[in-house]
């Protein structure tokens, strides 16, 4: 599973101080807990900043990557945004994320092409959010062929089938984890990866619901999270998870993890 | 009577759709008008509805559930209501800007304003400036309803209030707006007339604007 760090975001209070007061330290620290606690990308997002996105995301690579050794995950639907911090990022990043939309696919499609970059690609278009299994193929499959199209490999093409919140209809859940099974039987060599935290959203005990879903999508599939990788019952869920899925030869992740005491919470 | 209103409204909050149709077809059996049993029944039972989701003991399914008893019973009501019954306390036109498909929030405004009365016409999500004004020479609303969730398409609010001035109909509706970015000095910016922090404020002001 590729884990994708969520903390460095600038919808959470603290995150946006930081990023405000430019408090280096403050960052470092959140970037450094989750490479230790096993996020292979760290997630910068800077959007609610109108106007500064590309200036402060562009800080905030270059402030992960003096602290750490790992790649960012750079989190903007805005191409110029992405450019100003690709252009100061060390080593292959990920992008979070190109969609249907007309605009956001039009601007970026051309900064992702011919590139080694990794790519997400968020089932969304200007008709709407999918609902359905057939709404998420139809958006996946012009997606991932004209990422292909454009000199994408498809290792690098994580195709995110977007959670929507179970609260607002009972079939969200089920109609998003067959999608995943769908899109990694139908596009081989393709993975899925995405935030999963709105399926609980307008529920109560949110914690509970995110890791039984988990579960459920690793079950059919599901290869990357952008989660908080400090959520130790997450991740403990997570690797026993993938065990029992068949993707843990020998069950020595999960091994590793229990002679790690990642199992006490 | 009233006793049979209360169990109403106390049903329709437990989301027991048949029982709250049963209810509203027994008080129709022993003679209530239909606009009472909206009124002192089901509507008095939504607006419960409406406090406790904001005070966060109610979550969005059970909202969900609700507004199907209510509609449910509507369909026995709906019948019976004379004309200017019907049409409620207004009308109502809501719509999420262009650009922002959020939607969750601006269907709640939309059930809780129906529970309270208003005729509500829903354009959907991603909604133009020019089919906002459409809409406005077509159905006639008495308010106008405008939802964003991004602060990308706060703009699209002020552009919509504009394009209604060029139209020359500004004035010939009330403008509400919401959504989690939006504020009342934001709206008292771009020229609306309210703006409605959650659901059942939504419904309160609606209410002061057509009173
Ligand atoms: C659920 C959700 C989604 C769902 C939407 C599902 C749906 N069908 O609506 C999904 C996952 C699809 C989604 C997508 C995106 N989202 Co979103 N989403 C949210 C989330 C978690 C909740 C919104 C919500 O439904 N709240 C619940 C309802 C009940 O509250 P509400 O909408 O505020 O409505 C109440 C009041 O505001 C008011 N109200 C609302 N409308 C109106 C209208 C009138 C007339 C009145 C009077 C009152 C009123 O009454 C309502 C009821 O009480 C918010 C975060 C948050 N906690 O707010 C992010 C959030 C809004 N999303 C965000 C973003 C960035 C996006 C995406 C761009 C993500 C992406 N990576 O592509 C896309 C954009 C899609 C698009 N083009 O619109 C950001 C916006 C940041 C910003 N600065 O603008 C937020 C704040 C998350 C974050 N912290 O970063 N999202």
């Amino acid at each position: 599973m590729l884990i994708v760090g969520e903390l460095i975001n600038a919808s959470r209070k603290a995150i946006a101080t930081a990023i405000e007061a430019q408090d280096q330290n403050e960052i470092q620290q959140v970037a450094r807990d989750q490479v230790e606690a096993g996020a292979n990308y760290i997630d910068v997002n800077a959007g609610v900043f109108v106007g500064k996105e590309p200036e402060y995301l562009e800080w905030l690579v270059k402030t992960v990557q003096s602290a750490v050794e790992g790649l960012c995950c750079i989190d903007s639907p805005d191409p110029k945004a992405i450019e100003t911090a690709l252009a100061v990022h060390k080593g292959t990043a990920m992008i979070n994320s190109i969609s249907l939309e007309k605009d956001r696919y039009e601007s970026l499609l051309p900064v992702v092409a011919g590139t080694d970059l990794k790519v997400v690609a968020l089932c969304m278009s200007d008709e709407g959010m999918p609902e359905t299994t057939d709404d998420r193929m139809a958006i996946a499959d012009k997606l991932v062929n004209s990422l292909l199209q454009k000199n994408v490999a498809i290792d690098n093409i994580y195709v995110d089938p977007l959670v929507q919140p179970v609260s607002t209809n009972i079939q969200f859940g089920v109609e998003f984890v067959n999608a995943i099974e769908k899109i990694m039987t139908t596009f081989k060599g393709v993975h899925t990866l995405c935030g999963l935290s709105n399926i609980s959203f307008g529920l109560p005990n949110r914690k509970f619901i995110n890791q039984t879903f988990m579960s459920m999508a690793i079950a059919k599939g599901l290869d990357g999270a952008i989660i908080n990788p400090l959520d130790k019952k997450m991740m403990a869920n997570i690797i026993t998870a993938e065990a029992l899925a068949g993707k843990d030869e020998y069950c020595a992740e999960y091994l590793k993890a229990y002679r790690a005491n990642l199992f006490e919470f | 009577m009233e006793e049979l209103f209360e169990k109403m409204a106390e049903v329709l909050i437990a989301g027991k759709e048949a029982e709250v149709k049963s209810l509203a077809q027994e008080a129709l059996d022993k003679g209530a008008a239909a606009r009472d049993i909206l009124d002192k029944g089901l509507l008095a039972g939504m607006d419960v509805v409406g406090q406790r989701f904001k005070a966060g003991d109610l979550f969005i399914p059970e909202v969900l559930l609700c507004a199907r008893c209510m509609h449910g019973a509507m369909d026995i009501l709906k019948p019976l209501l004379s004309e200017a019954d019907a049409a409620g306390v207004g009308t109502y036109l809501i719509g999420t800007v262009e650009g922002d498909l959020h939607d969750i929030g601006k269907n709640l405004v939309s059930m809780m304003l129906e529970g309270a009365g208003f005729q509500v016409i829903d354009l959907g999500t991603n909604i133009t400036a020019q089919q906002f004004v459409e809409a406005v020479k077509e159905h006639k609303p008495d308010i106008l309803g405008l939802s964003a969730l991004l602060t990308t398409t706060m703009p699209r609010m002020e552009e919509t209030i504009q394009a209604l001035k060029e139209a020359g109909i500004r004035d010939q509706v009330k403008i509400m707006a919401g959504g989690a970015p939006v504020t009342q000095d934001f709206i008292e910016k771009i020229g609306g007339d309210a703006y409605g922090a959650n659901a059942a404020s939504a419904v309160d002001k609606a209410k002061e604007l057509v009173a």
